[in-house]
């Protein structure tokens, strides 16, 4: 048997809406790779999405929001993060999120913004390949 | 291959019916599209009040026949556009409606004896409508003429759309008063919409929307009859909502299986005795979760065949998805060629002319066999579980929902499925032919500045006056409307009100199944 810690990775759900389906086929499809999973359930707080990132010592947060606060939730939860210390953090996002907004989203720090369409095969190897060893 | 082996024991009275006869297979009406097209009901609402009222006059100009408001998630949740958690999503995904001031802009030159209007609104569903209400008076128009739906289901809230403010039975209990006023006052209005959409596109299958929205369909009459109200008095103002998905012939069974099956339901369960109360009038939307953002123009066509099957399957009305709706919200020239779609097959495609043309295809009666032998089989489950409430504690629709979901989507990752330009047939750039609508962050600033203006110059002193009144009455569990009503006029806010009804039913907390 494997002492190998597993990936942890918390999905976080950011924003007031509440189309889930996305996020929890990205939990089922990485922890069906291996990892654990904290999903947050809907509507967390940038503050109660780092808490639990923390409270749960995770390695990768993923945030999905569909709703078009990204460009204000985003950056809160990217300075809490910091904040926090925990920067090394790998963080993506996925939603409806404008091809316009992504470079902005890349230069507070997160690592890749994945849109609809994205085969879950994608995001497995993209946390394996990038999460701090 | 379908033959008349797969229909064997297929009865015309019995199973299909005349249009317009029990038990309603072929059509709700004799004459169907002959006599009236459906309603074009464009789905629409985005940034300020005033904005969207734009939207709603270029749409009715445009040959639209009824409206339909998308509202903010703010709005949805019952927090007004400047509370904290409002932030960033003020007019985002729908318009900014926190107080009469913002209806009485939205609904400006439009008279509402002209128009239906319906509301996607759930939570604070008494809310919208009592500003409705508010609106139709200032203006004039005799409460009996005023005519629209309230989406007012709670019950797939807790399983599919999850915009969920208070737990399920005050929410039930909120979904009863509206019937019951509507039942009483408002004879023209729909006060549900009873909808098997959202749980579609959480991940359903086509037998799961068409048999978990009748089980809901059921518990809404359970809950008016306990409330007092006879069945022939609400019955008929009972409304419903689908989706209508890629697969075109399941599709137009699931529609004519669920008219005949709460035919069934409404007369061997319920015993009616009005005819009307057989009646299943439906509206439909095309599937947003079917579009991709890849090679969006390719949406057009998906539309095309989904708007083509709602009408093959006898819709009252129908909302066409822009083709940019996987990208943002829509813009002017995107949400023109959405309704341009439902006209060309109104009025070009010839489809009209007759009624139910499928009617008697083996392949298409024996799917609609199918349909109804399916999700009569999941609703007698959820009866033998005590019923929607238990199966939602349980936990058994979120499941259900995530598993079709999951399987849906390893069935486009393995190829089992074809999703053309995702899967297949892709290409390096996109082609998109115009620039996307974008909700300005002003927006935001605007609306908070207008709230908060109101705010100061309402008299304050009345408003704590009805809203004590209000917390008065949820406490003795009275009929909200009337109280809700002289509250919106007085300009409380609808989060102010939503707030009173917390403290008494205090907060939904999400049962997590993943």
């Amino acid at each position: 048997m494997s002492t190998e810690r597993k990936i942890r990775v918390l999905i976080a759900k950011p924003g007031l809406d509440s189309h889930d389906r996305g996020a929890k086929i990205v939990a089922r499809a990485l922890r069906d790779a291996g990892m654990e999973i904290i999903y947050t359930g809907l509507r967390q707080t940038p503050e109660q999405i780092v808490e639990t990132a923390l409270q749960e010592d995770v390695d990768v947060i993923g945030l999905s929001i569909l709703s078009g606060a990204h460009k204000v939730l985003f950056p809160k939860i990217m300075g809490l993060i910091k904040e926090k210390g925990i920067d090394d953090m790998l963080v993506f996002a996925g939603g409806i999120i404008p091809h316009e907004d992504i470079h902005d989203l890349k230069k507070i720090g997160i690592k890749e913004v994945f849109g609809p369409g994205t085969p879950t095969g994608v995001l497995v190897k993209f946390v394996q390949e990038n999460t701090r060893k | 291959m379908y033959t008349p082996e797969d229909i064997r024991h297929f009865d015309y009275v019995k199973d299909l019916g005349f249009p317009g006869e029990y038990p309603f297979t072929r059509g709700l009406h004799a004459t169907m599209y002959r006599g009236r097209l459906w309603t074009m009901r464009q789905f629409s609402g985005f940034g300020t009040a005033e904005q969207t009222n734009k939207r709603f006059k270029y749409l009715l100009s445009e040959g639209e026949t009824g409206l339909s408001i998308a509202f903010d998630y703010p709005t949805i949740m019952g927090y007004d556009s400047d509370h904290p958690m409002a932030t960033g999503e003020v007019g985002q995904c729908g318009v900014a409606v926190s107080s009469l001031k913002d209806m009485e802009i939205l609904f400006d030159g439009i008279p509402l004896d002209k128009v239906s209007t319906s509301m996607t609104i759930n939570g604070p569903a008494a809310m919208l409508l009592a500003m409705y209400v508010a609106i139709g008076d200032k203006q004039g128009v005799p409460r009996e003429k005023l005519d629209g739906t309230t989406q007012n289901d709670n019950l797939k809230e807790f399983f599919a759309q999850k915009l969920c403010i208070f737990p399920p039975k005050p929410s039930l209990k909120l979904s009863t008063d509206i019937i019951e006023y509507c039942a009483r006052h408002l004879p023209n209005w729909n006060p549900i919409s009873i909808s098997g959409y959202h749980i579609r596109e959480a991940g359903s299958t086509a037998v799961q929307e068409l048999a978990f929205t009748l089980a809901d369909g059921i518990a809404y009459v359970e809950s008016a009859l306990e409330r007092g109200l006879k069945v022939d008095e609400f019955a008929p103002r009972l409304s419903f909502f689908f989706a209508s998905h890629n697969d075109f012939f399941e599709e137009i069974a699931k529609f004519r299986a669920a008219r005949r099956l709460w035919a069934k339901i409404m007369k061997e369960r319920f015993n009616t005795q009005d005819p009307r109360s057989l009646w299943m009038r439906m509206h439909v939307q095309t599937s947003g979760c079917t579009f991709t953002a890849q090679q969006p123009v390719n949406n057009v066509i998906r539309v095309a065949f989904q708007s083509l099957a709602a009408v093959l399957g006898g819709t009252q009305s129908l909302h066409t998805n822009s083709f940019d709706e996987a990208l943002a919200l829509p813009c002017e020239d995107a949400v023109r060629v959405a309704l341009r779609t439902q006209q060309i097959i109104a009025y070009e495609s010839g489809v009209t002319d007759t009624i139910d043309p499928l009617g008697g295809s083996y392949y298409v009666e024996y799917l609609t066999n199918k349909m109804e032998e399916r999700a009569t089989e999941y609703i007698d489950r959820i009866d033998a579980m005590g019923g929607v409430a238990s199966a939602i504690e349980r936990g058994f629709f979120q499941k259900e929902i995530a598993d079709s979901a999951y399987k849906y989507q390893k069935e486009i990752e393995s190829k089992q499925r074809t999703l053309v330009g995702v899967n297949d047939y892709t290409v390096e750039k996109d082609w998109v032919p115009m620039e996307l609508l974008r909700v300005h962050p002003k927006v935001e600033e605007e609306q908070v500045a207008r709230f908060q203006k109101m705010k100061k110059e309402r008299d304050n002193r009345k408003v704590k006056e009805v809203l004590d009144k209000l917390h008065d009455e949820t406490d003795k569990d009275r009929n909200l409307m009337p109280t809700i009503i002289k509250a919106l006029k007085a300009y409380a806010t609808l989060g102010e009100i939503t707030e009173v009804l917390r403290t008494v039913f205090g907060e939904y907390r999400e049962l997590i199944v993943v």
